[in-house]
């Protein structure tokens, strides 16, 4: 039956946390449902005070052949990182 | 004994007895949830349920510790759910109705969900303090169990000619298990007349319109109020929770005061 259901990618806003974040996977026939199995399946332990659920075929990512292209250029870009400065004592453990 | 002592005998007597029906009907409901556990149609259903029962499961710790502690003689929630018979055992007949198939036990979740839901709301406002606080608790649980419950029998009521021949077939059978959920007795009386937990027969009209309004989206029919199968308020049981009874006190009657 499950196979017949689409599948959905699920995110939560933790306790505390302030983004949400992705939790997992899941399948259900529409999205209402959808967020009626997230809060089943991955708030069993408190994690969450909100569901965000998306088409899993609604997501567009980009493509593993073109990792060198996409992010190699930025790994010889060390300025980038704000290692240069000097943190002033009083500032502490950052 | 004194006559203020004798009706204050009777009235603990009365409450432990609304206890025992509130613990009885979660725990026999929840084992029967349970049983789905690794069998249901989809992971996230097993799961659904699973956590329906344990909910289930937790109040009945609440209702039966109560129960304990009103009756006075020293025995658990433990005790009370391992160590009795099923005379003794005080749930509505529709809770111990066998799941049958995946529709059946939606449906008898949704007869009694929202039956549920709607007792718990008025003893949120029980005249006894340790009532209320239970009832605030299982209400928020129970919200969701119907919620989850009326959308699957609208779902499937109103899905394929197969899902909605099978909804209708559970509707059909179980409806005349419903009817005891609003029968009262004189302990029935003596509780509200205290004001601790309503007259069952108060929460029909309610439950009629919550009830008529998902069948009629589920495009389901009920069956018109007939003759009602009654007795499990009592003690008098089908057969099927004697076979419950094995299965969930099977260890605490074999070995004793086990722990683990």
């Amino acid at each position: 039956m499950s196979i017949e259901w689409p599948l959905w990618e699920v995110f939560i806003r933790g306790q505390h946390g302030l983004n949400h974040r992705h939790v997992g996977s899941l399948h259900a026939p529409d999205a209402e449902m959808a967020v009626n199995n997230a809060r089943d399946v991955y708030t069993r332990r408190n994690e969450g005070v909100s569901i965000w659920v998306v088409r899993s075929s609604d997501i567009t990512a980009s493509a593993p052949s073109e990792k060198g292209p996409l992010f190699e250029p930025s790994n010889s870009k060390v300025y980038r990182h704000p290692t240069f400065f000097d943190v002033p004592d009083e500032v502490g453990h950052m | 004994m004194s006559a203020a002592q004798q009706t204050g005998a009777a009235e603990s007597a009365a409450l432990f007895e609304f206890l025992l029906r509130m613990g009885d009907n979660a725990l026999i409901l929840g084992h029967r949830v349970s049983e789905w556990c690794g069998h249901s149609p989809a992971l996230e259903e097993d799961i659904a349920l699973s956590n329906t029962a344990l909910d289930l499961i937790g109040q009945t710790q609440l209702w039966l510790a109560l129960a304990g502690e009103v009756e006075g003689r020293g025995r658990s929630a433990d005790d009370l759910a391992y160590l009795r018979d099923g005379l003794d055992f005080r749930n509505v007949l529709l809770v111990e109705r066998p799941n049958g198939d995946f529709g059946k036990t939606l449906m008898r979740q949704f007869l009694f969900d929202a039956w549920h839901y709607l007792l718990l709301k008025a003893l949120k406002g029980s005249s006894d303090r340790r009532i209320a606080e239970i009832a605030e608790k299982a209400s928020k649980e129970v919200a969701y169990h119907l919620d989850r419950s009326r959308d699957l029998v609208i779902r499937l009521g109103d899905g394929t000619a197969e899902s909605h021949r099978r909804m209708q077939d559970a509707l059909d059978d179980l409806w005349p298990y419903t009817g005891e959920l609003f029968m009262g007795d004189a302990s029935d009386t003596a509780i509200a007349a205290d004001g601790a937990a309503p007259e069952p027969a108060s929460l029909k009209a309610s439950w009629d319109e919550l009830v008529a309004e998902a069948l009629t989206e589920a495009t389901l029919k009920a069956p018109a109020d007939g003759y009602m199968q009654k007795g499990g308020k009592r003690g008098v049981h089908t057969e099927h929770l004697g076979f419950i009874l094995s299965d969930l006190q099977f260890l605490q009657r074999a070995y004793p005061g086990g722990t683990w």
